[in-house]
């Protein structure tokens, strides 16, 4: 490069750069939409069902709209005279603005009042009155497939996928989406086997509880508006809401800030499309910022059940696999199909298996909707996969580990879904696991009431594709640089690494570069933030862009006739061509990897994804047998990332998924009764605190490199989670012998098992 | 309910201030709507998650809690204010240094508390740092981050005298 930058040539990948937004964080001044206000605003407050299933009579408004300070209030007739046909979601266009006609969760938006504060709004939404025509529902995901009770009429699968074509106006099923792999021949594998082995596992509906509740601001008017959201999905809110309104692109202005927290929750379009609506109808800006009670019944973690069967020969090789998963997706597809599939392809789990059939459905249900949860379904099918391969091994009297690793996918191998796997560690993460839990060595086992056992488990996931990601460098005439790109910081650390990637091709500080926050109209597309894909795809887009600044400064270089390899600093660069301290130099790239899409009937795609993320985990257990308590002794987690980027704030991502994961396996659990939520709180619904962390936990990434990642990286936000749940479950049937199927693993559960198994089972309640 | 409105006068981060508020306000909407205050603010509104912690007269309180109306002639003070004059205070330091948060939602909450802890306890062992911060809850989970950041504070805090005391 002709211009010399300010960085004495040190390499910013691989830095444990602190985060760049650490100061204005620990002072309380950092940016989240939650703290926005704007002049003229009002405030929105949801009136929501209270039955789970059934048609609407009427909805009396009147009282709500009398009381003092109130503006209006509105009900889904009235977002029909804004927008006329008000059915959005990513996957299916099913999911009205408000309730039209029936409603299909109790917690689905009715109504939705406007007023000059929020008290007066939610004292006005509790005056509203709603009359149902009670209908049949249906809460189970395997009852789903066969219930009278439709959630819907007919299937309205979006334009935008193609392979969702061929479920257009399908009626009388709740089945969103099935999808199908078909691998070998696994009929003449299971009838040639030594064993046949055959369970099933169900997970639970959990809620991401990001801490910063989804908020949008909306302003409309003269033909443009502008939506200030906490959403992990800029591009896409700015598409959906266009679509909805029909209008270009350029109308819609979405941007965001930094976020209290996303995990999946504030993916595609959660509050906006009603606050935008709202603010259409009453001319006005309009907030809408949900409590946390109200992010239960707004999106959610799929509950699952999985039926998993395999072959085995005599010495241990699995010969065969068939899964059946069943995804709870509750009343409104949300991404759930593309759980259902892309995930489902995976339910086979990291083994070289040659005959190999799934069978992953997309229910509708009666219970709130569920999308994308940190793994995208990974976790629900690690748990039954790693359980059920655990079972095996300890069935056959085969060391758990030493089982796993005569199965394990090696690269070079082919991959159920018909890819080849390259730049996987699935042993390497599993040989660490092994080496840090001392596996080999002997282990105190404890005694009387007291029992301790030790567990592992690996899983995968396939990087989502295709996807794309663009992205804008901005060199400005004093040297410094400025990033645009869509990539939403929520805690994962984006936008320093980000900035450590142009800074590595500019030859700059990580310090010295500025990432701006996403908007719409000024930073470019990017599919979403979701799926651990921002490192691979936006991190290549920032370095191709970057790349583009710096051979653009190394044309002018030579346009102002400076010798090749002349070591001006840029801002003398700019004075020389522009005269002053002016202009800028734009670098611009777009970056989205091949892909091969699969084959409808078989599944297989010789390219499936760009590249697999791995996690495998130990748990060192202790369990009470007389309370059934499951104390965390000790947690290691290990991951494939490829080459970290930020190794800190790697080893953060890995605790902090395996940490969230640990809640969903011991204590999460929406719970429903005929429908109603009974705990959407922080009080019942309970999440981790510091006495819930294993006493020790140590996470650690593999040496690895992800060729064709962007300085040999690859993603890190869900790989933490995959296997800790299975991990857990291994460990207490090591302790103490029982085994559980179902999730969280409650005292209640580990006990009722403990006494069945003593043959003293505890009566239901 | 609404039309039921109070004067208060209280001292805000060391400033003497006043505000006229509806006597069903808690103290985070005062300080967010009527003083521009956001480093406080609500998440689980039960008072369980401590995203809302405020010093009042010394002891932290969960502000989606605490009425608006009982700051009337308190001392407040806010995660705004702990710094001064654009030196971090030392636990604020330490939680940038040893990375303990992610969405930073909870911090000022949990720096607030690790505050007042190490004014009762200089030297914590982990247990009292699992104790002591178990009110607060940090949805990424940075809590092994977190206790590393809650002793590299104390450390800082003891080299560097005179401690930083209100």
């Amino acid at each position: 490069m002709a211009a010399a930058m300010s960085t004495g040539g040190m390499s910013q990948i691989g830095r444990s750069v602190p985060r760049v937004e650490g100061r204005a964080k620990v002072t309380g001044t950092a940016e989240y939409i939650h703290n926005m206000r704007v002049p003229g605003m009002l405030h929105a407050k949801i009136f929501r069902s209270a039955m789970p299933h059934g048609r609407i009579r009427f909805i009396d408004t009147s009282q709500a709209a009398a009381m003092p300070g109130v503006y209006a209030v509105y009900t889904g007739e009235d977002i029909c005279s804004v927008i006329p046909n008000p059915y959005y979601g990513p996957a299916f266009h099913d999911q009205p603005i408000l309730a039209l006609g029936k409603v299909r969760y109790a917690g689905e938006p009715v109504a939705a009042v406007l007023a000059v504060d929020p008290h007066t709004a939610e004292t006005a939404a509790q005056a509203i009155v709603a009359e149902y025509e009670e209908m049949a529902a249906v809460y189970d995901e395997v009852e789903a497939m066969t219930s009278a009770a439709i959630v819907h009429d007919a299937l309205k699968p979006a334009g935008t996928f193609a392979d969702f074509k061929h479920l257009i106006g399908r009626t009388e099923t709740n089945v969103a989406l099935d999808f199908h792999l078909r691998h070998g021949d696994t009929g003449k594998a299971f009838a040639e086997a030594d064993h046949v082995f055959e369970h099933i596992f169900r997970t639970q509906q959990t809620m991401h509880t990001p801490f910063e509740p989804m908020v949008a601001i909306a302003e409309a008017g003269a033909g443009q508006a502008t939506i200030h959201t906490s959403t992990q999905s800029p591009s896409f809110v700015r598409f959906e809401l266009a679509r909805l309104l029909g209008w270009p692109e350029n109308s819609v202005r979405v941007r965001t800030a930094y976020l209290g927290g996303g995990f999946g929750a504030k993916v595609y379009v959660k509050v906006e499309a009603l606050a935008l609506a709202l603010a259409l109808l009453a001319g006005r800006p309009v907030r809408l910022a949900l409590t946390m009670e109200e992010q239960f019944l707004t999106i959610t973690k799929h509950a699952s059940t999985f039926r998993i069967k395999s072959a085995v020969t005599g010495d241990g090789k699995i010969t065969a696999r068939e899964c059946e998963v069943w995804w709870n997706g509750g009343a409104y597809a949300d991404i759930g199909p593309r759980v259902t599939q892309k995930s489902g392809f995976t339910a086979a789990g990291p083994y070289d298996i040659e005959n190999v059939s799934i069978d992953s459905y997309a229910l509708y249900t009666n219970r709130p909707p569920a999308g994308a949860l940190r793994g995208f379904g990974i976790p629900q099918l690690v748990w039954a996969y790693e359980s059920h391969t655990d079972i095996i091994a300890r069935e056959l009297g085969l060391d758990p580990i030493e089982f796993r690793k005569i199965n394990i996918l090696r690269n070079g191998r082919t991959q159920a879904v018909g890819t080849v796997v390259e730049d996987a560690g699935f042993e390497a993460c599993l040989d660490a696991v092994r080496a840090s839990l001392g596996w080999d060595q002997p282990f105190e086992r404890g005694g009387g009431r007291v029992r301790r056992g030790h567990g592992v488990a690996v899983g995968f996931k396939a990087l989502i594709a295709p996807t794309t990601s663009v992205a804008i460098v901005n060199v400005n005439a004093d040297g410094s640089c400025i990033v645009h790109c869509s990539t939403v910081d929520m805690g994962q650390g984006s936008d320093t690494a980000m900035a450590q990637i142009a800074g590595e091709v500019l030859g700059l500080d990580t310090e010295a570069v500025r990432v701006i926050h996403p908007d719409t109209d000024v930073t470019p597309y990017d599919m979403s933030t979701l799926g651990s894909r921002s490192t691979f795809h936006m991190g290549h887009a920032v370095r191709l862009a970057a790349q583009d600044a710096r051979d653009k400064l190394d044309a002018l270089a030579e346009e102002l006739g400076l010798p090749g390899g002349s070591n001006l600093p840029v801002p003398e660069l700019f004075v020389k061509k522009f005269g002053m301290q002016a202009g800028n130099i734009i670098g611009t790239a777009s970056y989205i990897p091949s892909y091969a899409p699969p084959n409808p009937e078989t599944g297989q795609s010789p390219n499936a994804t760009p590249n697999w993320m791995v996690g495998a985990t130990g748990a060192e257990v202790e369990v009470d047998t007389e309370t059934g308590h499951v104390r965390i002794l000790r947690l290691v987690n290990v991951c494939d990332v490829g080459r970290p980027i930020n190794p800190a704030i790697v080893a953060t991502q890995i605790s902090g998924a395996a940490v969230m994961q640990l809640g969903f396996t011991m204590t999460e659990d929406m719970v429903l009764r005929n429908g109603q939520l009974t705990n959407g709180s922080l009080a019942d619904y309970k999440i981790p605190g510091f006495f819930d962390i294993p006493q020790t936990m140590e996470n650690q990434t593999v040496e690895a490199e992800q060729r064709n990642g962007p300085f040999g990286a690859k993603g890190v936000g869900e790989s933490g989670t995959f296997a800790v749940s299975p991990a857990v479950a291994n460990a207490i049937e090591d302790a103490v012998g029982i085994r559980i199927t179902e999730m969280p693993i409650t005292p209640e559960a580990v006990y009722r098992a403990l006494r069945e198994a003593a043959g003293e089972p505890l009566e239901e309640d | 309910m609404e039309n039921a409105r109070k004067s208060i006068c209280f001292n805000l981060n060391g400033r003497q201030v006043s505000a006229d508020i509806g006597v069903h306000q808690n103290l985070v909407e005062v300080l967010q709507e009527d003083f521009g205050l956001f480093g406080a603010r609500e998440s689980c509104g039960q008072g369980l998650c401590g995203c809302c912690t405020v010093l009042v007269d010394g002891l932290a309180v969960s502000g989606c809690l605490y009425l608006a109306a009982f700051a009337d002639g308190a001392e407040v003070v806010t995660v705004e204010h702990i710094a001064s004059g654009g030196a971090l205070a030392p636990e604020q330091e330490a939680f940038i240094e040893c990375g303990a948060f992610q969405c930073g939602y909870c911090t000022p909450g949990f720096i607030l508390m690790t505050r007042q802890l190490l004014d009762a306890t200089p030297d914590p062992t982990d247990d009292d740092i699992r104790h002591y911060l178990s009110g607060n809850l940090c949805r990424c989970a940075a809590y092994p981050e977190i206790i590393e950041a809650v002793k590299l504070a104390a450390a800082k805090r003891r080299g560097s005298k005179p401690a930083r005391r209100r």
